[in-house]
């Protein structure tokens, strides 16, 4: 693998060896000193063209972890501002001779794009309503701590489908690994036609819930409210939205995730995401050992390589 | 101009629906003799083997963006005409979003005019339906008419939405006779659509443009064409919702003509993976359902001609990100080896059939003079000369035009025009485009 682009990049066994990776990586942050030298002389780019403060600083902190030289470049107040193409800023990244780009954008495909441009590893860090596969992975890895298995597992995904990069790389994922899916979204929110998806959907969230190992809850976009995808707040938070009264429904030992940022009062009530703040505060811990994981796994073993090779 | 004898071709002639080998002889610019075995009259006469060769009437572009005025950075007359000229047209229609917009016989006149002294083509210039494309105050169609012969209105790249406006349009271009020809897009449901609505926009995370936008608004204009009377022609159909409305509309005496553009007759949204913005256009690829229907539109008449909506832009622009990448692929040089190759060769549609879409279909839309007349002792020499047998790869930086954004780079295409001639002229002769 060259490229994490999309989790259709990986199948099952390559989704094991990133968790299991990971695994052994998350250690590192309990150390006194969080770092070793994998991936020294080594430089990542992160390349965030729409703004992103959580998932940068988590790749940030993993390639700094990892000992690489980091290097961030975001749209705001660079060339792009000025008018920079993506494809110059591409060239441009190539010339320097980096390793490894991160890429954000809201552009669907873009990281595919960039791949045709540089020689590095493009890691997709999230584009537009299509992929975000660390996070999706980094989702696996938490349920997985948190019930020691993914097959079989019973997850329901619920909220904005539609505008959800992360859904769309959840879903794949845990089919991949066996999970048993359940979509749950109004239906504006679907995307157009569920069956690509090859998961269940419903628009009735409170039949599935007392199954549930895992409850997936989406961001809700608020700007996207005057289009008419749902009438209001309240009534969006008395179907798909997650107070007491439906956490109570879930089986004790599920768990609530969500991939931030939270909007408490809309797709989650403030006092469950309180009660919840664990496993969420978990993901975010969890984010950066995954993404130890992918980059070691994509530049440490090119250094391995060149040493055998010497 | 010397005599030219077209010797031992297939003549393709769907206005007569000849179909056979033949010669033809050309004086001044004209067909004097169908025949076989002519031998050359003139001393200066010159005989150009067609054996193996197909000569049919030259080809009409009803959808052609020359992007001159305005945009020469893409396109101009002089390269959009060679890239005609390449393709086996000898007419094209020139949309009128340019800048300024061809709401005025004056820009029009001048576009007509720069076609003529560059020669490579007729350039038929297509008036605005609405003053800036606004879609909002009428262009003048009587003025345009009566100065440059203008008697095709199109807002291309954007639908009259407000339906008062289009009904108007329709009425008062009664008067004059005129086709009008609106982009079958409503606006409310397309916003910010990058793709198809459906399976593969559900998986690629790009917003959808489901064909309801299409329909709605084909249907509308049907309803107000039928109801004023008026002459309606559908551009660039791509769903099979659309082809089933046209078909039915036809059926119950509706003044409508339709056209349908090379790629969407052999591409469908299953290519997009690529994120390749060359693939990017409006109306977006559908989905192989729709392919098949507008096939089967294309070969009963429901469609009654292939257009290529040429859409040149500059490589800069197709270079980013498919969200920002603009709309729209070349079609000119690759048209006719498109449909050969996929149509014609696998028996989707029989050749006569398939050089009447590119002839005589165009030419029964709008007046396109002495264009798509037919190969007829008698009609203006505006011939292709094409071969069937010849094997080429589309590469972007080797065609005509200025761009380079063909959706069919790389692809190995069979069929390709020889020779064009414009009037008896040759605007290409052995593959090589003439100055």
């Amino acid at each position: 693998m060259d490229h994490l682009l999309s989790i259709e990049d990986l199948d099952a066994d390559a989704i094991e060896l990133i968790l299991e990776t990971a695994e052994s990586l998350r250690e590192i942050a309990e150390r006194p000193i969080k770092k070793v030298p994998t991936l020294r002389g080594r430089t990542v780019c992160n390349l965030f063209l729409e703004d992103s403060t959580r998932t940068r600083i988590s790749f940030e902190v993993a390639s700094k972890r990892l000992s690489a030289d980091v290097i961030n470049f975001t749209a705001k107040g660079s060339s792009v501002s000025k008018g920079e193409s993506f494809k110059d800023t591409a060239l441009t990244l190539q010339a320097m001779g980096v390793d490894a780009v991160v890429v954000r954008s809201a552009a669907a495909g873009a990281p595919l794009q960039l791949t045709r441009w540089v020689d590095a590893h493009v890691i997709n860090a999230g584009d537009g309503w299509h992929q975000h596969p660390t996070q999706a992975l980094l989702d696996l890895f938490t349920m997985r701590r948190a019930h020691g298995r993914l097959e079989g597992l019973k997850v329901a995904v619920v909220g904005d489908v539609l505008h959800s990069r992360v859904a769309r790389s959840e879903v794949q994922a845990l089919r991949m690994v066996g999970a048993d899916v359940t979509v749950v979204a109004p239906p504006t929110l679907m995307p157009p036609d569920p069956s690509a998806w090859d998961v269940p959907f419903t628009s009735t969230l409170d039949p599935v819930l007392a199954d549930l190992d895992v409850l997936y809850v989406l961001r809700v976009q608020r700007e996207r409210m005057h289009r008419q995808f749902f009438p209001s707040v309240r009534e969006y938070r008395r179907h798909w939205g997650i107070d007491a009264e439906r956490l109570a429904r879930l089986p004790d030992h599920a768990i609530v995730m969500h991939p931030g940022p939270m909007n408490r009062g809309v797709e989650i009530a403030a006092d469950v995401a309180d009660e919840h703040e664990a496993i969420i505060t978990d993901q975010v811990t969890n984010g950066i050992a995954v993404r130890m994981a992918v980059l070691y796994l994509l530049l440490g073993r090119d250094g391995a390589k060149e040493t055998t090779d010497a | 101009m010397p005599e030219l004898l077209l010797k031992g071709g297939r003549v393709l002639d769907p206005a007569s629906r000849h179909d056979a080998v033949t010669d033809v002889r050309i004086v001044d610019g004209a067909i004097a003799e169908i025949a076989s075995h002519l031998t050359a009259d003139a001393p200066d006469a010159e005989v150009v083997d067609c054996a193996a060769l197909w000569v049919t009437p030259g080809f009409v572009d009803l959808h052609t963006h020359l992007r001159e005025p305005g945009f020469e950075d893409a396109e101009d007359i002089a390269s959009g005409t060679a890239a005609a000229a390449a393709g086996g047209y000898t007419a094209v229609c020139a949309m009128a979003n340019t800048d300024p917009v061809t709401d005025t016989a004056a820009v029009a006149h001048s576009v007509r005019r720069i076609g003529n002294e560059i020669g490579r083509a007729d350039v038929f210039p297509v008036g605005s339906i609405t003053r800036g494309l606004a879609g909002e105050t009428l262009t003048e169609f009587g003025d345009l008419l009566r100065v440059a012969g203008v008697d095709f209105f199109s807002d291309d790249g954007k639908p009259v939405a407000d339906p008062l406006v289009m009904r108007r349009a329709l009425q008062y271009a009664t008067a004059f006779d005129v086709v009008i020809c609106n982009h079958a897009e409503d606006p409310s449901l397309t916003e910010d659509a990058q793709m198809n609505e459906g399976a593969m926009s559900s998986l690629l995370g790009l917003a959808g443009w489901p064909h309801e936008a299409e329909e709605i608004m084909i249907a509308r204009d049907l309803i107000l064409a039928a109801g004023v009377g008026a002459r309606l022609h559908v551009p660039h159909v791509s769903t099979y919702g659309a082809v089933d409305l046209i078909r039915r509309a036809k059926a119950q005496g509706v003044t409508v003509t339709a056209e349908v553009t090379p790629h969407h007759l052999t591409l469908d949204d299953s290519l997009l993976g690529s994120y390749d913005a060359n693939l990017k256009v409006n109306p977006p690829l559908r989905t192989s359902r729709d392919v098949a229907a507008l096939r089967g539109a294309l070969v009963d008449g429901t469609i009654d001609a292939v257009a290529t909506d040429h859409a040149p832009h500059p490589p800069e622009q197709k270079d980013q990100e498919w969200h920002h990448a603009p709309c729209g692929m070349l079609g000119l040089e690759t048209a006719f080896a498109v449909v050969l190759t996929e149509l014609i060769e696998p028996g989707v549609i029989d050749a006569l059939t398939a050089v009447a879409r590119f002839t005589t279909g165009p030419a029964r839309v709008r007046d396109v003079g002495e264009h798509g007349a037919g190969v007829a002792v008698g009609a203006a020499a505006n011939l292709a000369v094409i071969d069937p047998e010849a094997r080429w790869t589309v590469e972007g930086r080797r065609l005509h035009s200025r761009a380079r954004n063909t959706p069919f780079e790389g692809r190995k295409l069979v069929g390709r025009p020889v020779h064009t001639l414009l009037r008896g002229r040759f605007t290409l002769r052995d593959g090589e485009v003439v100055a």
